[in-house]
C-alpha cells in the first residue's frame, strides 16, 4: 500500500512536470482556442516554462511606451540601464546611453546649493513627465495617469467559470503557469476602445471602453494606426502596436523573467533526478522490513 | 511511549560530553526514536511543515536586510528586492509562494490529524500545541501580507484590524491602539514589521515544544492502535528519514513549480498596485489560506457574532479532544465518522471557495450552510458519533495488522478480536 502510494506519487510528479512543460510551451491549443476578439488569453512568447521576450517586440514598445504613453505616464522603477540588460530589450550600449542623453534630470544640489539639470545617464532612473500626482491630475482632466512600472503585474483577465470547473481551471493555469494576466488584460484595454451603446450613459470628458472595469475610462484611445514609425516592417496597426506595448510592459514589471524560467528549468530537473533517486533509496530500504 | 536510552558513548570525548550537556545522547535517541511501522505518506506533513519554517526564516532574514519599512518606500524597497538585488527575485519568490505552501502542508497534517483521531488521549497537549502553531502562523502570515504596502496589503490590514472595533465599549480604542495612531499608516507598518520577525521564532519556539510532546506521546498511526513493543516500530532513521526525504522532494516540485513559473498566481494583482488609502478596491480578498475563515466572517450579518464565529471556528479546534467520546482514533474503523469526515472537508473546501465570492444571493446561502455545518460538525456530530457509531473491530497490533496474524507477535494470543463496540 505504502510502496503504491511512493510509487503513485513520483510517478504523478513526472506527469505533473511534464503536462507543464507541455501545456507550458507557448501555443497550447488550449488556450489558442480562447483566442477571440482580442480579449481573452493571447500568445505571448513569454508564457510557459521556456517563455521568452522578442528582442525586436520589446524594442518596438518601448518605443511606443516613449512617443505615446510617456506623455502621460511614468515608469519610475526603471533605469535607462534596463534596457540593455540581458532579458531585456538589450538595447546595445551605446543606444542605451543615446537614449538616456535625450533625456533632462534634475540632479544637485550643486556647490553652490543649487539643483540643476543635466543630461541622462545609463544609471538614471525614468523620467516620468509630472513632478507629483497634483501636476498629472491637473494636466489630465482630474484624473491620474497611473505609473506603469509594474503595471504588467497589477492588471489581470479574470476568466468566470462555473464552480464545478474551478479546480479544473487553477489547475490548468498552475499547470500552464499562467503569468500572463496584466499583458492580455493591457492588449484587451488598449484595443477596447468603442462607440459607446445608445443606451449607455458616459460622464462628461469620459470615454467607453469594452475591458476597463464600469467601462467609462479617462484616458483616450492612445493609439492609433500609423501614429509610430516602425523601421523593421512590422505593421503600423493599433493591434500591433497594442500587443508589443502590453509585452513591454510586462517585460518592465518582471525584468528577471527569462532568467527565472531558465533557472527554474534546471532546478526542476535537478528535483526530478533527486526524486526518483530518493525513491528508489527508499523503495530499496524498506523492502528490508514489513510495514 | 517514552523509551529506554539505547545511547552508550564510544569515545572519550563523547563520554565528557555526556557527562556535562547530553546532546549526543539526545540526537542518538531522535535518530533511533521508535516509529510506528505502519505509518503513511500523510505522516511525512510534520517534516515537510520544519522544512517550510526554516526556509521562511532563511529567506525571510536576507529580506530583511534590504527591506524598508516606511509607508513611502516599502512598495518601492520590494520592487528594489526583485529587480536590484542578486537574486532578490528568486529570495522573494521563495518567501512569498513558501507562505502558501506552508499552509497547504499544515492543511493537510491538521486533516490527517482530524481523520485518524491524533487529538485523542494521550495527544491532547500535542494537538493543542498544533492548534497555537496555526493561530501563529495566521497572524505572522496576515502581518507578512502587510508588509509590501500593495492595495490588498493595506486594505486588508484595515478590515482585519477593524474586526476589533466589533468589541463592545473597548472595541474603538483597541483598534487604535493597534494601529499606532487613527488608522493604518506608517506606526502599524513598523509594528507588523516587528512582529513579522519576532513571531516566527515564537513558532520555532513551539514548534520545539509540538516535537518534545510527540517524542513524548509517540506518534499515532494509520490504525490508531498503541504501539505494543518493539516488534510495532522501526528506528526513525533511516528508514523514515529517507521517506520524509522522498515527500519533501515530491513537495519541493511542487513549491518550485510555483516559484519559477506562476510566483504571482496564489496572489492578487492589485498587490502590484501602491497602497492608497483613498481609494478602496472593489474586492477586498484575503490570501487563499484565509478564505474559509473569512467566509465564516462575513456569512454572519452581525459585525461582532461574525468575528466570534471566525475566531470560534479555530479555538474549537482547543477543546476537540474532549468533544469526541469515541475511543476508536482512526476513522479506519469508524464507519460513520469517515463519512462525515469527507463532508466536513468538503465543508471547509466549498468556505474556501465561497470566500472568494461576494456575499451575495446563491453564495451566501451557501456561504451559511457550510458554516452551520462547521459548527454542527464538531459541536454535534463528533460527540453524538462516539455515542450511536458501532466500530470495526480493530487489530491487536501494529505488527499484528502489518505482519498478519499467523506470524503473531503482538505479544498477546491470538484469540478474540479486540471488543467491536469500544464505546
Amino acid at each position: 500500500m505504502n510502496r503504491l502510494v511512493g510509487a503513485i506519487s513520483a510517478f504523478c510528479s513526472v506527469c505533473f512536470v511534464l503536462a507543464g512543460l507541455w501545456l507550458g510551451s507557448a501555443n497550447s491549443p488550449a488556450f489558442a482556442a480562447s483566442e477571440a476578439p482580442h480579449t481573452g488569453m493571447q500568445s505571448w512568447t513569454f508564457s510557459g516554462v521556456f517563455g521568452h521576450f522578442d528582442r525586436a517586440q520589446l524594442q518596438r514598445g518601448y518605443k511606443v511606451y516613449q512617443e505615446v504613453c510617456s506623455n502621460c505616464h511614468g515608469m519610475r522603477l526603471l533605469s535607462f540601464r534596463n534596457l540593455g540588460e540581458a532579458g531585456g530589450p538589450e538595447f546595445s550600449e551605446a543606444e542605451v546611453k543615446a537614449i538616456a542623453a535625450g533625456f533632462q534630470v534634475v540632479d544637485g544640489p550643486n556647490r553652490d546649493g543649487e539643483m540643476f539639470e543635466r543630461d541622462g545617464k545609463p544609471s538614471d532612473r525614468f523620467v516620468s513627465p509630472f513632478k507629483n500626482d497634483n501636476e498629472a491630475r491637473s494636466a489630465n482632466n482630474s484624473a491620474l495617469p497611473p505609473d506603469l512600472s509594474v503595471i504588467g503585474k497589477a492588471r489581470g483577465l479574470h476568466r468566470e467559470v462555473p464552480w464545478y470547473l474551478a479546480p479544473f481551471n487553477w489547475l490548468q493555469e498552475i499547470a500552464a503557469g499562467y503569468q500572463e494576466g496584466g499583458a492580455d488584460y493591457m492588449f484587451a484595454l488598449l484595443t477596447g476602445y468603442a462607440e459607446a451603446p445608445s443606451d449607455f450613459k458616459l460622464a462628461e470628458g469620459m470615454e467607453y471602453n469594452k475591458v476597463f472595469p464600469g467601462h467609462q475610462i479617462a484616458m483616450p484611445p492612445p493609439l492609433s494606426d500609423e501614429a509610430v514609425e516602425y523601421t523593421d516592417g512590422t505593421p503600423q496597426t493599433v493591434t500591433q502596436y497594442a500587443r508589443d506595448l502590453s509585452a513591454f510592459f510586462m517585460w518592465a514589471a518582471d525584468t528577471k523573467l527569462e532568467q527565472r524560467k531558465q533557472l527554474g528549468f534546471r532546478v526542476m530537473i535537478y528535483l526530478l533526478i533527486l526524486t526518483v533517486l530518493l525513491y528508489l533509496a527508499k523503495r530499496k530500504l524498506w523492502s528490508r522490513v514489513k510495514h | 511511549m517514552s523509551h529506554e536510552s539505547t545511547y552508550k558513548p564510544n569515545s572519550n570525548f563523547e563520554k565528557w560530553m555526556d557527562e556535562r550537556l547530553p546532546i549526543i545522547r539526545m540526537s542518538a535517541e531522535i535518530s533511533s526514536f521508535p516509529t510506528p511501522r505502519n505509518l503513511n505518506y500523510l505522516w511525512t506533513f510534520g517534516g515537510i511543515l520544519t522544512f517550510c519554517l526554516v526556509v521562511q526564516i532563511v529567506t525571510g532574514i536576507i529580506l530583511a536586510m534590504h527591506y524598508t519599512p516606511h509607508v513611502d518606500y516599502a512598495f518601492d524597497s520590494v520592487q528594489h528586492i526583485k529587480r536590484n538585488v542578486n537574486f532578490g527575485w528568486l529570495l522573494q519568490g521563495i518567501h512569498m509562494v513558501g507562505g502558501s505552501m506552508f499552509f497547504l502542508a499544515v492543511f493537510v497534517h491538521m486533516f490527517r490529524g482530524l481523520y485518524y483521531g491524533s487529538y485523542k488521549a494521550p495527544r491532547e497537549i500535542l494537538w493543542i500545541l498544533g492548534v497555537v502553531l496555526l493561530l501563529l502562523m495566521m497572524a505572522t502570515a496576515f502581518m507578512g501580507y502587510v508588509l509590501p504596502w500593495g492595495q490588498m496589503s493595506f486594505w486588508a490590514a484595515t478590515v482585519i484590524t477593524n474586526l476589533f472595533s466589533a468589541i463592545p465599549l473597548i472595541g474603538e480604542s483597541i483598534v487604535q491602539w493597534l494601529w499606532g495612531g487613527f488608522s493604518v499608516d506608517n506606526p502599524t507598518l513598523n509594528r507588523f514589521y516587528a512582529l513579522h520577525f519576532l513571531l516566527p521564532f515564537m513558532i520555532f519556539g513551539v514548534v520545539v515544544l509540538h516535537i518534545w510532546a510527540l517524542h513524548v506521546t509517540g506518534n499515532n498511526n494509520p490504525i490508531g492502535i498503541d504501539v505494543k513493543g518493539k516488534q510495532d516500530t522501526l528506528a526513525f532513521h533511516p528508514l523514515y528519514t529517507l521517506k520524509d526525504g522522498f515527500a519533501l522532494a515530491v513537495f519541493a516540485i511542487l513549491f518550485a513549480w510555483f516559484v519559477f513559473y506562476a510566483p504571482d498566481y496564489l496572489g492578487h494583482p492589485d498587490n502590484y498596485i501602491q497602497a492608497n488609502p483613498l481609494q478602496t478596491p472593489p474586492h477586498i480578498v484575503p490570501e487563499w489560506y484565509f478564505l474559509p475563515f473569512y467566509a465564516i466572517l462575513r456569512a454572519i450579518p452581525s459585525k461582532l457574532l461574525g468575528v466570534i464565529a471566525m475566531v470560534s471556528s479555530i479555538l474549537v479546534l482547543f477543546i476537540l479532544p474532549w468533544l469526541d467520546t469515541s475511543r476508536v482514533r482512526s476513522a479506519k474503523f469508524r464507519p460513520l465518522y469517515r463519512i462525515f469526515f469527507w463532508i466536513f472537508v468538503v465543508t471547509c473546501l466549498g468556505l474556501g471557495y465561497l470566500g472568494a465570492k461576494p456575499p451575495e444571493g446563491n453564495y451566501l446561502i451557501f456561504a451559511r450552510l457550510f458554516t452551520a455545518y462547521y459548527f454542527i460538525h464538531f459541536l454535534i456530530v463528533i460527540p453524538m458519533l462516539g455515542l450511536i457509531e458501532r466500530p470495526k473491530p480493530t487489530p491487536n497490533s501494529i505488527s499484528e495488522s502489518v505482519l498478519g496474524k499467523s506470524k503473531g507477535g503482538g505479544g498477546q494470543p491470538d484469540a478474540v478480536p479486540a471488543a467491536p463496540e469500544n464505546r
